[in-house]
């Protein structure tokens, strides 16, 4: 197994959690109780807490609030190394905490790419130094993201890489694809692939009637299903791992379908945005609305949040990717792909849960529990002896998002000035609080 | 007039080419390993060169560039009084199959008694072979086979551990792109070894367990109480194809070093067909290793090659009395 750098697990320290209504998509609970947290683990948990703190413990009254499992975050970009002006380990562990997202797992692309052992090395130690939540390391699965050559994927895993993808592109050249998957396989790495033909895809938004009105050159989700639909074959061949990133389209999740219909090893993710904006939030050439893949049309969305609310989709990712004036602040054409989206992940999914359109638990479940299963690790989860990563919070109280109180580096929002339903009120990682909410905009 | 020994030969090996491992039977082989043991032996004792084929030319006709077994074939031939012709074809002169058949047309007028092929296409010695009269022998089709080298490993095994029935013999590397490796499993198959092949998935061909061995991608795992390590050569060039990321990596994984032939049997045998790479399939300690037979190995080639020549011989016609 691969030997994560882990930050050290607080000894000594005793918090439990009163009057909650805990809510574990693992194990199908919801239900009013209370939680134990001993050393950093989730010592005991149950009805039977709910109003008895036993002595000698820090006590948190949740005043029935829900008490979750710590959001994981498959996907999210940061500046370090090389862009730290956009982003680093530490500010966007402070977006995470303040998100109630206790695991992220981290893109490799940064400058230099994340290919080798010892960039793999890096990121672990400055995490472990700087970082308040779990950070986990996605490797480089070809040497410069460039698609040609494999990295090392064996020591790669070994030295901690949990999981390995070619960032914002996709391997064009068949054949690499082949041999990476037939290769991961044998070291069950998990090969994340971001679904886009290049050459099918030189568009700066998604094709169709607003593009054709705001003079924008259109990229066809076929873009997406194409590559996608390669890939399955590829799976089908060499029974390797295989998680599509983020889809964005009905044709998309067709084709995610039918693979596991076939029992092949595919799972499929979705970013926020694409649960909840569409095409036509762009308006006037809003470039923090230019994300990849691109908005889609609203039956797109509406066949995303189904998919959601089915169990179709697996993960919701923020698909959190710091941008700065140098790079949003152009003509949308000439703007770069990518919006923040940590600190708004669970206020932006609840809506879904708000317009009765996704279960409560469904919505955690892809953020939790799934996550966990997909990476192989052991948190995302309410029981006994598991690490106690946590997420107090009030689905109901309604706030508006203020870009200029974001912890992330970058303010890139889609969601500036939205009105949100539900607010994280505490976060917990390894049974440190890392988060509290104050009652009050910080300012 | 046919000598005791030839009838010998017409009847235990009633072959006029060899071409592949495919299809050999346990006596086929057999035969040949104990004439190369009384040839490896005859050498060992310093014995004066025999005159079975005196008489007789033998071309060494290369088209891909080998040191080691073009070498041994020439001195297979010279021990046993051939004339040998050895031709260099630069494969860049020579890349058709219709000028591949000129080729053999050319030389087929010229009336050799036999002629050793290595060429880069699977196949062409084959197709060679049916357009001449004489005796030809495979060193080698592109990923195809190379019947000596599993016959002078079989040897090798046998005079190290007494037979090759009952062993378990794992083939280690590049086991998609090997010819050695397709003549080894068709050799041991027939002698009644059990086969392992350990490879990365990259690295297999596609139904690798039709093949005739059991499929490890685990080295560690593949490796568990096995009497005979067979390594193979990886080139540098299925690095920049994308087969495996670096030799490092490969060597971490698939290189054959102490630790990971701690899980083969005490006395395991290590083999390498040469040349080694050390550092990339195997390390330097191991290659050294007294377990390790590598040199044997380029011994018992040409006490192979004189048993296939010699062996094959019997087919050819018999002298006229000279006028």
């Amino acid at each position: 197994m691969s030997k994560v750098i882990e930050k050290p697990k607080r000894v000594g320290k005793a918090t439990v959690f009163i009057n909650a209504r805990l809510v574990d998509p693992a194990s199908n609970r919801d239900e009013p109780g209370g939680l134990l947290v001993k050393d950093g683990l989730i010592a005991d948990l149950g009805s039977h807490l709910r109003r008895n703190a036993p002595e000698g413990t820090t006590v948190v009254d949740c005043k029935g609030h829900i008490l979750s499992p710590g959001l994981i975050d498959v996907q999210v970009f940061t500046g370090e190394p090389g862009y730290e002006h956009r982003e680093t380990l530490k500010t966007a562990s402070h977006a995470a905490a303040a998100g109630g997202v206790t695991t992220i797992v981290v893109m490799p692309d940064t400058n230099p790419v994340i290919d080798q052992v010892s960039l793999v090395d890096f990121i672990q130690r400055r995490a472990r130094d700087n970082a308040l939540v779990h950070v986990h390391t996605m490797a480089a699965i070809t040497k410069g993201l460039k698609g040609e050559e494999m990295t090392e994927i064996g020591l790669l895993k070994r030295a901690g890489a949990i999981a390995f993808s070619n960032g914002k592109s996709s391997i064009v050249n068949t054949r690499v694809m082949r041999n990476v998957l037939s290769y991961a396989k044998d070291f069950n790495a998990l090969v994340v692939h971001h679904t886009e033909d290049p050459y099918l895809s030189s568009g700066s938004m998604n094709s169709g009637e607003v593009a054709s009105r705001l003079g924008l050159s259109g990229t066809s989700k076929i873009a997406e299903t194409i590559m996608l639909e390669r890939d399955v074959r590829l799976v089908e061949m060499t029974g390797g791992r295989y998680h599509a990133a983020t889809i964005s389209c009905r044709e998309s999740l067709d084709v995610v379908k039918a693979a596991k219909e076939k029992k092949l090893p595919v799972t499929c993710g979705v970013s926020i945005n694409h649960l909840t904006l569409n095409e036509n939030d762009i308006g006037p050439y809003r470039t923090f609305f230019k994300v990849r893949p691109p908005l889609r049309r609203e039956e797109d969305r509406m066949a995303m949040v189904q998919a959601l609310a089915n169990g179709d989709i697996d993960v919701i990712v923020s698909s959190h990717d710091p941008q700065d004036a140098d790079t949003k602040r152009r003509p949308f054409a000439e703007a770069a792909d990518g919006a923040v989206g940590l600190e708004t992940l669970l206020a932006a999914a609840l809506r879904l849960v708000h317009s009765g359109d996704v279960t409560l638990t469904a919505m955690l479940r892809s953020l939790t529990i799934n996550p966990a299963r997909l990476l192989g690790l052991h948190s995302g989860r309410l029981a006994k002896g598991a690490i106690a990563d946590l997420l107090l919070f009030d689905p109901g109280e309604p706030w508006v998002v203020n870009k200029d109180l974001l912890r992330s580096r970058s303010k890139n929002t889609p969601f500036d000035e939205a009105k949100m339903q539900g607010r994280v009120l505490r976060t917990m990682v390894a049974g440190e609080t890392v988060y509290e909410y104050a009652g009050v905009e910080r300012t | 007039m046919t000598s005791k020994s030839n009838s010998n030969a017409l009847n235990n090996f009633p072959r006029r080419h060899l071409l592949t491992c495919e299809g050999l039977s346990a006596n086929e082989i057999n035969f040949l390993l104990d004439l190369a043991d009384k040839a490896a032996d005859h050498i060992r004792r310093n014995g004066k060169k025999r005159d079975v084929l005196a008489g007789r030319t033998l071309i060494n006709l290369f088209f891909e560039s080998s040191t080691r077994t073009q070498a041994s074939f020439e001195m297979a031939g010279k021990r046993l009084s051939a004339d040998v012709m050895n031709m260099n074809v630069a494969t860049s002169s020579v890349n058709k199959g219709e000028t591949l058949i000129d080729t053999a047309v050319t030389l087929n007028a010229m009336r050799p008694d036999m002629i050793v092929v290595r060429h880069h296409a699977a196949g062409a010695v084959e197709l060679l072979s049916q357009k001449v009269d004489c005796s030809v022998i495979n060193a080698g089709d592109g990923a195809h086979q190379h019947p000596t080298q599993a016959l002078l490993d079989a040897l090798t095994i046998r005079r190290a551990k007494g037979r090759v029935a009952g062993l378990t013999v794992a083939i280690c590397g590049d086991i998609l792109h090997s010819r050695v490796a397709r003549s080894n499993i068709n050799v041991l198959n027939a002698l009644g070894a059990r086969v392992r092949l350990i490879a990365p998935s990259t690295l297999l061909p596609s139904s690798p367990d039709r093949l005739g061995g059991e499929v490890f991608t685990d080295m560690w795992k593949g490796l568990e109480g096995v009497d005979v390590v067979m390594m193979l050569r990886l080139q540098r060039e299925r690095m920049e194809a994308s087969y495996v990321p670096s030799s490092r990596e490969f060597f971490h994984f698939f290189g054959l070093d102490q630790e990971k032939l701690a899980r083969a049997k005490p006395d395991a045998l290590v083999m390498h067909p040469g040349p080694m790479n050390r550092g990339v399939e195997i390390a330097s300690t191991v290659a050294d290793d007294t377990r390790s037979v590598i040199r044997e190995q380029v011994e018992m080639g040409v006490a192979v090659r004189m048993a296939v020549l010699e062996a094959l011989s019997a087919h050819l016609p018999s002298f006229e009395d000279a006028a």
